[in-house]
């Protein structure tokens, strides 16, 4: 690409000023690049290969450096309970809230795109949960779930149903983490839906009305085709969120009872520093990125070419 | 214009940098990392107590740093540690010691011991409180800001049961006694007051050595090589918490958050709680109803598990800077000190001089509950503290809570958290 602009810059009949050497235009390419590629490899790349590289090592403790143990860490990690316990949870929690959300996002989001009283206060209030941070939001929600007099309950109490342990049993404990991570985010996609919504030409609808089409067959023909590329971006970003997002899990459950709550990164977090076993740390990591990583290819991939861009 | 205000910064600057170094170039400079776990203006009484230092000993500047938590200061600190800039002086949990050892960050106490008064400082504390900051015959950590596992009741719950509100169940047998008579139920049948909370989230295990020492039985050996998970006593005090809620129905099922817990307690949800002393504070504070603290009811034997922070040393100092730590935290522990550190913060002055001290003395006259946990700490076991700690917590933590919501029998957990702990600890037998 650089030689096809570089020739044609050469090719074209200049006037008297000789064209840039092709080095210099290297040089220049690069320079522009510089800073975000050195954010990017600090930051990003070179700790990715790292973790990759120290997967391999064992943990140097006091004056035991690191060894070379091959694929010992990956061994433990198979034969390790708790880190299938994190997985089966982690993809139990990701398949949970990631359509929820999504859903909740669009209905919101079309709900607040019409014309009703209330609309201003409605929005704010959807978009509130995104502004908190999640530290406060789970110790608020810590509260509604507890025991008796926690909010949950006390409405629960108004049609006679018996008080429940929320958080404090196996049954409840995950789906209770997936309801606060589900009414954190739909605020902050339903923003994006909003946009999306409100690009779209009243005039299609017009026409639509005109030819007779319904409001449910506008929606799934016109309006959600349209929305394809805003669902692909929150889609994207609910998938990282749902194995990024874990300071609910440290407030509200250290990933009790019994693992019930431990998600994957959590899982990390204890390994690596609590633990601090980093060389195990560093291989659950890479079995992390190799999950999103696989995420993100099916989503570029296949998803793309589905998407109708205007 | 532009030229002389540059000029004039420069030389600004350049005073900054020579008259501070003036001012400490011979000074010792120590980083002194806290955790605050309680509640109350921690810092400012931390800062108080280094400027104070520093106005008594010139020459050593204390740069105190808060942390975090406990969690985030251990992390703090060996991430530095590990980044070749280490703390000088560090508060961190004194089951943390094997942690310590291990990544060989801390030096022991004992070579700095040197006059008599050092010796005399040193056997100072309470025997309880030692039992967590020793192993292999050196002293690793000095005890600083200390708590235990006391129980807490509510006096109105007790008179409107018929039971004697100035008598708080002593025993087991008591304990399930007086707890079904606490139970209040609403019209529907759902219990509007329970008997008892023991918390079991977060660290279960510290509270599970209040009924295994009650059963007169220890989790590990001194050395933190071994642990003793599915002895009889063990699963036989684990089946006892279950049985209140399973069988008693005195407690409520599924495991207990800790931090609801004294909120539980002051909205009359439970007539009896197990918590830390630090919470001390926070009871008399937010608790509108006469209430009591009394030591654990007793078994086969009696006691709890002492817990809190410790003062590390860290390696990497000079001589110079050693000798001045050393001095930083024997002017931290005087009695006075100690004495004033429990009374504004809830934690159980270390020594027990220092509750013959004047201020210590008028304030227990006051407050008489403050010293229950004095009167327990003869009764009182080191907390569950081996090498590779928190792993080895974990595997016991997850056992105590798979028997709680009844995943697992006591007996099946116990056996698991066993082999579990013994797998862990096999490189350092």
């Amino acid at each position: 690409m650089h030689d096809a602009e570089s020739e044609g810059v050469t090719a074209a009949p200049l006037p008297a000023r000789a064209a840039p050497p092709r080095l210099a235009i290297h040089i220049y390419g690069w320079l522009l690049l510089l800073p975000a590629a050195v954010l990017l490899v600090a930051f990003t790349h070179y700790p990715a290969v790292e973790t990759f590289i120290d997967s391999f090592y064992s943990t140097p403790k006091g004056r035991r450096a690191a060894a070379l143990v091959g694929l010992d860490n990956y061994q433990a990690m198979l034969a390790d309970p708790v880190f299938w316990r994190a997985l089966a949870n982690n993809a139990v929690y990701a398949a949970s809230v990631i359509p929820l959300t999504i859903a909740l996002a669009l209905a919101m989001a079309l709900l607040i795109n019409g014309k009703i009283a209330g609309r201003a206060f409605l929005r704010l209030s959807y978009f509130t949960p995104t502004v908190l941070p999640m530290i406060a939001v789970a110790n608020i929600w810590l509260f509604f779930y507890s025991p008796g007099y926690g909010l949950l309950d006390q409405i629960l109490g108004l049609f006679g149903a018996a008080t429940h342990n929320w958080l404090g049993s196996r049954d409840s404990a995950l789906a209770c983490l997936i309801a606060v991570a589900v009414w954190k985010d739909a605020g902050f996609f339903m923003i994006f839906y909003l946009a999306a919504l409100q690009q779209i030409s009243p005039q299609l609808a017009e026409a639509a009305a005109l030819e007779g089409a319904g409001r449910w067959y506008f929606f799934r023909r016109v309006t959600a085709p349209l929305l394809m590329p805003t669902t692909l971006f929150v889609l994207v970003n609910a998938v990282i969120n749902s194995f990024r997002l874990v300071d609910h899990i440290v407030v509200m459950t250290q990933g009790g009872p019994d693992n019930a709550t431990a998600l994957l990164l959590f899982y990390i977090y204890e390994v690596g520093f609590k633990f601090w076993d980093t060389a195990y740390a560093a291989t659950l990591t890479v079995v992390l990125l190799i999950v999103l990583a696989v995420f993100a290819l099916g989503q570029f991939v296949i998803l793309d070419r589905r998407i109708h861009y205007q | 214009m532009l030229h002389s205000i540059v000029k004039r910064a420069a030389a600004m600057a350049l005073a900054c940098v020579v008259l501070s170094s003036a001012a400490n170039a011979s000074d010792i400079v120590l980083s002194f990392y806290y955790p605050v776990a309680v509640g109350g203006p921690i810092t400012k009484i931390i800062d108080g107590y280094a400027a104070d230092f520093e106005k008594e000993n010139p020459g050593i500047k204390i740069n105190a740093i808060y942390a975090g938590t406990y969690q985030d200061t251990l992390v703090k600190a060996l991430t530095a540690f590990k980044s070749g800039a280490p703390p000088d002086i560090a508060v961190l949990l004194s089951t943390d010691m094997f942690t310590l050892i291990d990544e060989d960050a801390i030096a022991p106490f004992d070579d700095l011991v040197k006059t008599d008064a050092d010796k005399a400082w040193a056997k100072s504390f309470f025997p309880a409180f030692m039992e967590n900051s020793r192993t292999g015959g050196k002293t690793w950590g000095i005890p600083f800001q200390r708590s235990t596992v006391v129980m807490f009741f509510n006096k109105d719950a007790f008179k409107a049961a018929g039971l004697d509100p100035d008598k708080a169940p002593g025993s087991w047998d008591e304990l399930v006694a007086d707890g079904g008579k606490l139970v209040r139920r609403d019209a529907a049948g759902g219990v509007s007051q329970w008997g008892i909370e023991i918390p079991s989230t977060g660290f279960p295990y510290w509270l599970f050595q209040g009924l295994t020492t009650a059963n007169d039985v220890r989790l590990m050996n001194e050395a933190g090589t071994e642990t003793y998970f599915d002895k009889p006593a063990v699963i036989e005090a684990l089946k006892f918490w279950v049985d209140l809620s399973r069988k008693y129905k005195i407690q409520p099922e599924g495991t207990i958050e800790w931090g609801t817990t004294p909120k539980d307690f002051f909205e009359h949800k439970t007539a009896i709680m197990w918590t830390s002393t630090g919470n001390l504070t926070n009871v008399r504070k937010s608790a509108d109803f006469p209430f009591g603290v009394a030591m654990l009811p007793a078994h086969h034997g009696r006691g709890s598990a002492t817990g809190g922070g410790n003062f590390y040393l860290f390696k990497k100092m000079t001589d110079e800077q050693r000798t001045a730590a050393f001095k930083f935290v024997q002017w931290m522990t005087t009695p006075e000190r100690a004495a004033a550190w429990g009374i504004a913060t809830g934690y159980v002055a270390v020594r027990p001089d220092a509750w013959d001290t004047p201020a210590m003395q008028k304030y227990v006259a006051d407050f008489p509950p403050a010293a229950v946990a004095r009167d327990q700490l003869k009764y009182a076991v080191a907390e569950l503290s081996t090498h590779d700690n928190q792993r080895v917590t974990k595997a016991l933590n997850d056992g105590i809570q798979a028997a709680l919501t009844g995943a697992k029998t006591p007996e099946q957990a116990m056996h698991d958290a066993q082999q579990e702990a013994a797998r862990i600890l096999k490189p350092y037998q």
